[in-house]
């Protein structure tokens, strides 16, 4: 059981990394990867985001579409769902603490837009995951994501001041960066 | 130049520095000949002569002046640790492409020089493992235990690989990660390859890495922290998970250090000054992280070897491991990191 979930939390983490072995959410990875202090707050939305956003969706298909007969309609509804959860949150984040709120400006509205979040919803049901293993499979999916954000953001940080050549400068190459670092990541392959 | 008092003057220069690094293989590269056969002197020399072409070739690209730069030894310290870690008789394609990735990829297309996040060598080694794996994993079988090509047949091997019918043999570390049946006893009897610790010709060439390394190390062409640190967790983890040789053990903590590629990676790849962490701290998890890797991605991976999978990991990590580990500013309060 213990083992079961811990097997499912370094799958997503590192083995089936989202950005770097499933290639999703490569937008955040690339556009909010200049500052190591912004990369941090969008992790930390993302991972609130990601894991609430998957545990619900789990629940709306669960709970409304498969009793309705309605499995056809998931993707058109776990969008809405997924707004939702990014609505609420703003809002909760908001009120509460208005210094977080600062921190993750801009970027809790973004996440509707990452296409990780939509990723780790679809693939729960592909993979048949119940409630439980929804939301072990999006935590770990989120913990991946900061942890690639967190370490490319701060990589780009120093090669802003390397000597590139000029038509390699900026993102092309942040791309060049992530495809390395794609393939370093081939090495976790079987590991579980 | 005049230098007066109380300006010290560093003896070691760039090339300096990389001429010691390139005699400091010569143990290694003398002990894998012996018995592996000329397949990794023929990979070096091939390597070297692609390696300086590329440097020239980007450095005219950038206009740079040609000769400063390539008189720093660093396209060829690069070129031969990449040829040390291929299999011998590798075709000369397979090198070419190492190298290529290695110096223009890796290395120019970030700036050239002190600019490159990545080891140049593991990231072509890295690109290579994963394009073209049933190459990368051919290793010969060491001498005593099957026949060596000789030196003509390694040059066969290298520029006609199609006429050459190479023996392969999996190594040591492969038949320890294969291996779910056999008590680690009875696989030492029942295969050829291994040898008093660890693999036949693979200990001594470890061993003899490892000299090169204290050598270098006397020198002070590096640190302690970064290897001690990485080889004390690799043992750690043999040690954790040796299971008292069952079948289910990962090996034990001698046949790590002396299997592979452990004690080149430690002192040849980890010391790297570019790609590591910079601050003290910061050396030790980056080395302690590097062994550990090693160690999971052996054992529980797919690929044979994982020194060059784990020091790219880390060479990732490397610039935010800094940002954490950067020592306080004399007469400064520490902060959180960064500031």
């Amino acid at each position: 059981m213990l083992a079961d979930y811990s097997i499912l939390l370094i799958s997503a983490i590192l083995v089936n990394n989202f950005v770097l072995v499933q290639f999703l959410g490569l937008c955040p990875f690339m556009g909010v990867s200049n500052k190591l202090e912004t990369a941090m707050g969008m992790s930390m939305a993302t991972t609130f985001v990601l894991t609430l956003a998957s545990a619900c969706s789990n629940l709306t298909y669960h709970l409304l579409l498969q009793p309705l007969g309605l499995e056809y309609l998931k993707t058109i509804s776990f969008i809405l769902v997924i707004a939702v959860v990014v609505q609420f949150t703003e809002m909760v984040v908001r009120k509460s603490s208005p210094l977080l709120y600062q921190v993750l400006g801009v970027y809790l509205p973004l996440i509707t837009t990452n296409c990780a979040v939509l990723g780790v919803a679809l693939l729960n049901i592909n993979k048949d995951h119940n409630f439980l293993q929804s939301l072990f499979y999006g935590f770990g999916a989120a913990v991946g994501f900061s942890l690639v954000l967190v370490l490319f953001a701060a990589m780009r940080e120093r090669l802003a001041v390397a000597d590139v050549p000029t038509p390699f400068k900026g993102a092309a190459i942040g791309m060049v960066t992530a495809g390395l670092m794609s393939l370093a990541f081939m090495g976790f392959a079987g590991l579980v | 130049m005049r230098i007066t008092s109380p300006h010290a003057h560093g003896p070691m220069s760039t090339p300096r520095v990389m001429l010691n690094v390139l005699l400091a293989t010569v143990p290694g590269i003398v002990v894998m000949t012996h018995f592996f056969g000329f397949g990794t002197l023929v990979n070096i020399l091939w390597g070297g002569l692609v390696a300086v072409a590329c440097e020239a070739l980007a450095l005219k690209l950038r206009g740079r002046p040609l000769g400063f730069y390539l008189k720093d030894y660093s396209a060829l310290v690069t070129a031969t640790l990449l040829c040390i870690a291929l299999p011998p008789y590798s075709p000369w394609w397979l090198i070419a492409v190492g190298i290529a990735s290695a110096i223009l990829l890796a290395k120019h297309l970030y700036g050239g020089l002190g600019y490159n996040p990545f080891n140049p060598a593991m990231a072509g080694y890295v690109i290579l493992l994963i394009s073209f794996p049933v190459q990368m994993t051919a290793w010969a079988p060491p001498r005593g235990v099957g026949e060596l090509p000789g030196l003509l047949e390694a040059l066969q091997a290298c520029f006609t690989p199609a006429a050459f019918d190479g023996v392969t043999m999996a190594t040591p570390l492969d038949v320890m990660k294969q291996n779910n049946s056999l008590l680690v006893k009875d696989l030492w009897q029942q295969n050829p390859q291994f040898g008093r610790w660890a693999g036949v010709g693979w200990e001594w060439a470890n061993l003899a890495f490892l000299a090169g390394g204290a050598w270098l190390l006397y020198k002070r062409i590096f640190t302690w922290h970064a290897p001690v640190a990485m080889l004390a967790a690799l043992t750690l983890m043999a040690a954790l998970f040796n299971d008292g040789g069952s079948s289910a053990s990962g090996g034990s903590p001698l046949f790590h250090l002396l299997s592979g590629a452990t004690m080149f990676g430690a002192f040849f790849i980890v010391t790297d000054p570019v790609t590591s962490a910079v601050s003290v701290r910061g050396r030790l998890v980056y080395g302690a992280m590097i062994g550990a890797l090693v160690y999971i991605i052996r054992v529980r991976g797919n690929y044979p070897d994982a020194v060059a999978f784990a020091v790219l990991i880390m060479n990732f990590a490397a610039p935010f491991i800094d940002y954490y580990t950067q020592p306080r500013t004399y007469g400064h309060q520490r902060s959180g990191g960064g500031e």
